[in-house]
């Protein structure tokens, strides 16, 4: 285990993962009652990677996500509240409901947004490792993306900008297994999506994104590396989504019985809470009075949201410029 | 104290009063240094046609060149500037926006909206654009209606050095992303400009020629050629208020309606390809707020509806003229009803 994780960092890990977990299971529910306007893309399964990675990120540290953001959004420090109102599409949500699921963003927190676009944020995120490097801070950028954004222009160009440029950035490739309903093994020329680092000039890690320690090692080294000044790193987690691309997705595409199988026997949260109490770091107990304190905050998030107000007529003109003649 | 100077150096005049004053401006672009990792000298191009020329020298590491990559280098000042930094990007051609176009429309224009109005993203994007270089059809393309078209753009389209110094330094200290459209048969031209910085607000279109018969919008290059045309008509008693948009979002439009309400006449000039472009928004606009004023039918003279061609026979043929505003002119003033 890494000896670089105090008990806090533990304790900070399980409930950013289970509030992860607890927020993406009630959308599930929520969604369905179809109060919630839009699409969702949850997820669930996926905690370990975000909750790895953000462990090592302070605020001035940004982050771009993807269409599949809550996670990221919750690890980088995002409240949970204003967050489940964006959702809701409510004026009290952390965008006033003009963002929504895909493009939940709070900048004060890095938190550069969820992207509509497979691939968006490789730039962008090349934008912001390039300002922290110009200001002469020793900030990093962090890009999260899919195995479908694997294949799209945007991440392959960023990365070789990146190397080019000597970039304080991270590529955390998030491989579920899945563009869509497109499998990774199809769509992905190559065994691995690390197995192309080597041809945008920096390493190529494999991580096994069930496994939070596994994961927080490893992107400790990269995020290390890049603060130094020794460029940026492609890290592959490959792990699973428990649920559709969105909510409503009937996964045909899917074996019957997979999602069951790897929640019984490879969940992210199930395996820390063994590795955790087996190796007695946390009380079990401690764990339970999280959860309970979790499932209460995203009650009331959730709560809160359905009775907060929409905007009105008067907010759909505003905000477009920061001044316009 | 104002002295005659390029279009090219005006533009690169703005730029470097700009990065002298705030270290947060940095520029960016393919070649914008000229040689990085070559064994030459450095500062060997400053951009392909040589606007950046110089600022390597005075700025250092703040001016970089980048790879042929223009979603990645966009997308990366789109970033920077959300990170408080204040970009300058080169879009070599404009006709290359279909390979970074999603970093401009998805990304940078939306940002604010998305964000709920947290986001400021200070981003100017420098593009060559327009005919005349026999460059033919995917380095030729007057392509800034389509960047008017996205909410939360602005769009800049400067006709003379000293609009084209007083805009960029505009651009540059404003705080939503600028598209910023530099002609590049426009670079050679010269015209008095101050030698200290000045910024010229957006949204405020500049009357170069004063009549009460006919109005002309235009913008950019046309400026110059119905600036041409109002003088040759003038001679034969007819009179334009020639308007030079300089901005297309913002848009003066009060400028234009108190025109065309004082002459009843409207022609729109414009280099881009006449389906949906600043001339059919400019007809619309006088159509809806100032029918009651018009004389005879809006005009518009732009070129035809295909690529720019390559030879020089085709290209001539292709961009419109002073004699072809001439004619349009006197068109609007012969009809009868």
């Amino acid at each position: 285990m890494s000896a670089t994780l105090t008990r806090d960092d533990l304790l900070r890990a399980y409930r950013t993962m289970r509030t992860i977990r607890e927020f993406e299971e009630r959308l599930h529910v929520e969604f369905a009652t179809g109060e919630i306007p839009g699409f969702v893309h949850l997820y669930a399964g996926e905690e370990a990677s975000a909750t790895g990675v953000c462990l090592h990120l302070r605020p001035d540290d940004r982050i771009a996500s993807t269409h599949r953001g809550h996670g990221h959004c919750i690890a980088k420090g995002m409240e949970v509240a204003p967050m489940m109102a964006e959702i809701y599409g409510k004026k009290t949500g952390i965008c006033g409901g003009k963002g929504g699921s895909m493009h939940v963003a709070d900048l004060d927190v890095g938190m550069m947004g969820a992207n509509g676009i497979v691939g968006g944020g490789g730039p962008l995120i090349c934008g912001a490792a390039l300002a922290a490097k110009m200001k002469g801070t020793d900030g990093v950028g962090v890009c999260f993306f899919g195995d479908g954004a694997s294949n799209q222009g945007m991440i392959l160009e960023a990365m070789n900008l990146a190397t080019v440029w000597r970039l304080p950035a991270l590529f955390v490739a998030e491989n579920n297994g899945y563009a869509e309903a497109t499998s990774s093994k199809y769509s992905v020329a190559c065994d691995n999506i690390a197995d192309r680092a080597g041809g945008f000039g920096m390493p190529g890690v494999i991580v096994d994104g069930h496994d939070f320690f596994a994961v927080h090692e490893a992107a400790g080294e990269a995020i290390a590396r890049a603060r130094a000044g020794g460029g940026p790193t492609l890290l592959e987690v490959k792990l699973n989504r428990y649920y559709g691309h969105f909510e409503g997705d009937q996964q045909t595409y899917r074996a019957t019985d997979e999602v069951k199988r790897i929640r019984e026997t490879r969940d992210c949260l199930m395996l820390f809470t063994r590795r955790v109490s087996s190796a007695g770091l946390l009380d079990l107990a401690e764990l339970e009075a999280i959860d309970r304190d979790v499932a209460a905050q995203i009650d009331a998030a959730v709560v809160a949201a359905k009775a907060a107000p929409k905007p009105t007529a008067a907010d759909l003109l505003t905000d477009v410029y920061v001044e316009y003649a | 104290m104002a002295r005659k100077i390029t279009y090219k150096q005006a533009i690169n005049e703005a730029l470097a009063q700009e990065m002298a004053r705030d270290s947060s401006v940095i520029a960016m672009g393919e070649d914008n240094v000229g040689g990085a990792g070559a064994e030459g000298e450095k500062d060997a191009w400053g951009g392909v046609l040589g606007v950046t020329k110089g600022l390597y020298g005075r700025f250092g590491d703040r001016i970089m060149d980048t790879p042929i990559s223009e979603s990645a280098f966009i997308g990366a000042a789109v970033g920077a500037a959300a990170c408080g930094m204040r970009p300058v990007a080169e879009l070599m051609f404009v006709d290359f926006m279909g390979v970074c176009f999603d970093q401009i429309f998805n990304q940078a224009a939306k940002f604010r909206y998305m964000f709920g109005g947290k986001a400021v993203t200070p981003v100017v994007i420098r593009t060559m654009y327009g005919a005349g270089f026999r460059a033919a059809a995917q380095h030729s393309q007057c392509l800034y209606s389509m960047f008017a078209h996205i909410p939360g753009l602005k769009v800049v389209v400067p006709s003379t050095p000293y609009d084209a110094k007083g805009l960029m330094i505009q651009a540059i200290r404003d705080n939503d992303p600028v598209i910023f459209f530099e002609h590049k048969v426009l670079y050679t031209l010269e015209g008095e400009v101050p030698e200290g910085a000045y910024a010229i607000p957006f949204g405020e279109a500049d009357v170069v020629h004063e009549g009460d018969d006919v109005t002309i919008v235009t913008l950019g290059r046309m400026v110059h050629f119905a600036r041409d045309a109002a003088q040759t008509l003038a001679k034969r008693g007819i009179d334009c208020d020639v308007i030079d948009l300089r901005t297309i979002s913002p848009l003066d439009e009060e400028t234009i309606l108190e025109s065309v309400n004082r002459t009843g006449r409207l022609v729109v000039v414009d280099e881009s390809s006449p389906r949906c472009n600043v001339a059919t928004d400019i007809a619309a606009l006088v159509a809806q707020k100032a029918f009651a004023a018009l004389k005879a039918p809006i005009e518009q003279v732009t070129p035809p509806h295909v690529p720019v061609p390559f030879s020089d026979a085709l290209e001539d043929l292709y961009v419109p003229d002073a004699a072809r505003i001439a004619q349009a002119v006197t068109s609007v003033m012969e009809f009868k009803r």
